[in-house]
């Protein structure tokens, strides 16, 4: 099989955990339109501060440059993807051909996602596919890496990703969330990325139960940088699965004028410095939603250089 | 049930631009129900039509529009004031909608939205619980259906989004996931909430859906 893959100038995320390595990633989030300017400038400030980038998938159901696209701007820019892949948009076949493109492009990681509903979005009018949701994409894929689609028709050379999923630790109630959390591994799933956390405590329990259902998943932690009480308070209305607590809402509060990003950038190495030092999780992934020029400051501060991991 | 909504009266004179002779058809079972199609709101429709100049030749409300046959003999029964007509303003669903398309050459308009297959919680007020998916999932939880009480539809637990029980799509709604997690824990069947469920066959609803039942005396053994 002739494969299309360039050669890999770093190693993957399954690497990464496999050296036991704290893995440090970043996120990219596509702009709406063709000027990438910005987005390519932020490829290369993170290319190599962060072990991987992920892309995601129409976020917020607002449409956006692709994911895959962009997953592969970054392999042609020396960073390494992690591809994000929701269910709202496709249905099995459309995933399944992605997911063909992807492996032959040397993508080798995929974050499976249900994804956010369509009426949180920008094309509140669109048709919702969810054809399928984050378990069954886990198994899809668990499906094409022994050889065959969902159809059940052999393949022509499938697939291999080091397949992640995402788990939302401040859930209310948590119960179902941990059923499944434990159902996406059985899926297939081999690490996790959470969705954003903030408050610290509720981590550690969510980690102590986490462990006791599996203690060889790779789990990172998912931290949003806080940039503004604006901001805030439109994530806390309508960001799904975030909810930003009361004592950091004081502390963005109590910023000076003009220094509401530095507290957020403050918050943030915090809580990487909190996960490395007590050895929370096995990794931490940065979502600066906007900011990604901000995330160096951030890793400097928190006394974090990848390079010396 | 089928629920009903009105179009706007405005839509619906739209629709019968150039069309002064119409025929009113109403339903007496669902629409009426829902106050979108029965006796007082075809007569009120009635009413309207003829402030606007339109002349209404005649009127008719009947059980199971959607019946073709039904609808057929129907017509033939009111043969003066639907042989006067050049237009028909069908005040049901859209089964019953085209069930008089099926009945008549001419041109034939709605006057509702239909909008789902539901429950009634009481008068004037309906809820959506099941979404005519062809393959019956309610046995594997709890009798709450995750296809339709579930924005998403989804077969494997609740979305991140969900939050004390509500939907990430509004405050107000009930996160379908957490009632059926709760109701199964209740039954001490959370094991079915364990399993993973694999793909869903959407072949069982694919459109148009068609039944044909064998006739009894035939085809047995």
């Amino acid at each position: 099989m002739t494969l299309l893959i360039k050669k890999h100038t770093k190693p993957g995320i399954k690497e990464i955990f496999e050296s036991g390595t704290f893995l440090v990633s970043g996120e990219i989030g596509p702009p709406k339109g063709t000027d990438i300017d910005e987005m390519i400038e932020h490829i290369d400030l993170l290319k190599d501060k962060v072990h991987a980038m992920n892309i995601t998938d129409n976020q917020s159901s607002v449409m956006r440059y692709p994911s895959l696209g962009t997953a592969l701007i970054i392999k042609e820019h020396g960073g390494e993807p992690n591809l994000q892949v929701t269910c709202r948009d496709r249905n099995r076949m459309a995933i399944e051909a992605d997911l063909l493109f992807a492996y032959t492009r040397g993508i080798r990681s995929v974050l499976c996602l249900t994804g956010d509903s369509i009426p949180v979005g920008d094309h509140k009018e669109a048709k919702a596919v969810f054809d399928l949701e984050s378990v069954q994409l886990l198994q899809l894929i668990s499906g094409m890496e022994a050889g065959k689609d969902t159809g059940g028709n052999e393949l022509g050379g499938g697939v291999e990703f080091y397949k992640g999923a995402i788990v939302t630790p401040e859930a209310h109630p948590i119960e179902p969330q941990m059923i499944k959390f434990e159902k996406k591994i059985e899926a297939g799933a081999q690490w996790f990325q959470t969705q954003a956390v903030y408050d610290m405590e509720n981590f550690k329990r969510f980690m102590e139960a986490a462990r006791k259902i599996n203690d060889k998943v790779k789990i990172c932690a998912g931290l949003v940088l806080l940039t503004s009480m604006g901001a805030i308070r439109y994530m806390n209305a309508n960001v799904p699965g975030v909810f930003v607590p009361d004592n950091l809402v004081e502390e963005m509060k109590e910023a000076p004028k003009g220094e509401a990003l530095n507290t957020g950038i403050r918050i943030l190495a915090r809580q990487i410095r909190q996960c490395i030092d007590e050895k929370l999780c096995d990794g931490v992934h940065i979502m600066a939603i906007g900011k990604e020029g901000a995330v160096p400051k951030i890793l400097e501060e928190a006394g974090v250089d990848i390079t010396k991991m | 049930m089928i629920i009903t909504t009105s179009k706007p009266f405005e839509e619906v004179l739209q629709e019968l631009e150039g069309e002064d002779k119409v025929f009113i058809v109403g339903c007496g079972l669902c629409s009426t129900t829902c106050e979108t199609g029965g006796e007082d709101q075809v007569a009120e429709m009635k009413a309207k039509l003829e402030a606007e100049g339109k002349t209404v030749t005649g009127t008719t409300v009947y059980d199971e529009v959607c019946h073709e046959l039904n609808t057929k003999r129907k017509f033939r029964e009111n043969k003066e004031a639907v042989g006067a007509a050049d237009s028909f303003l069908v005040m049901t669903c859209g089964a019953g909608i085209q069930s008089v398309r099926e009945a008549t050459e001419q041109a034939v308009h709605p006057a509702n939205n239909t909008v789902f297959l539901g429950n009634i919680l009481r008068q004037g007020q309906f809820t959506e619980k099941c979404s005519l998916c062809g393959d019956c999932v309610l046995e594997d939880f709890g009798a709450i259906c995750p296809v339709t009480r579930c924005h998403k539809g989804i077969l494997n637990g609740p979305c991140g989004g969900t939050d004390e029980g509500k939907c990430e799509t509004d405050k107000e709604k009930d996160c379908g996931w957490t009632l059926i997690y709760n109701q199964l824990d209740k039954m001490g069947k959370l094991d079915r909430f364990r399993k993973i469920y694999g793909l869903k066959n959407w072949q069982a609803s694919m459109k148009p859906g068609k039944v044909i039942f064998e006739k009894k005396g035939e085809g047995g053994e």
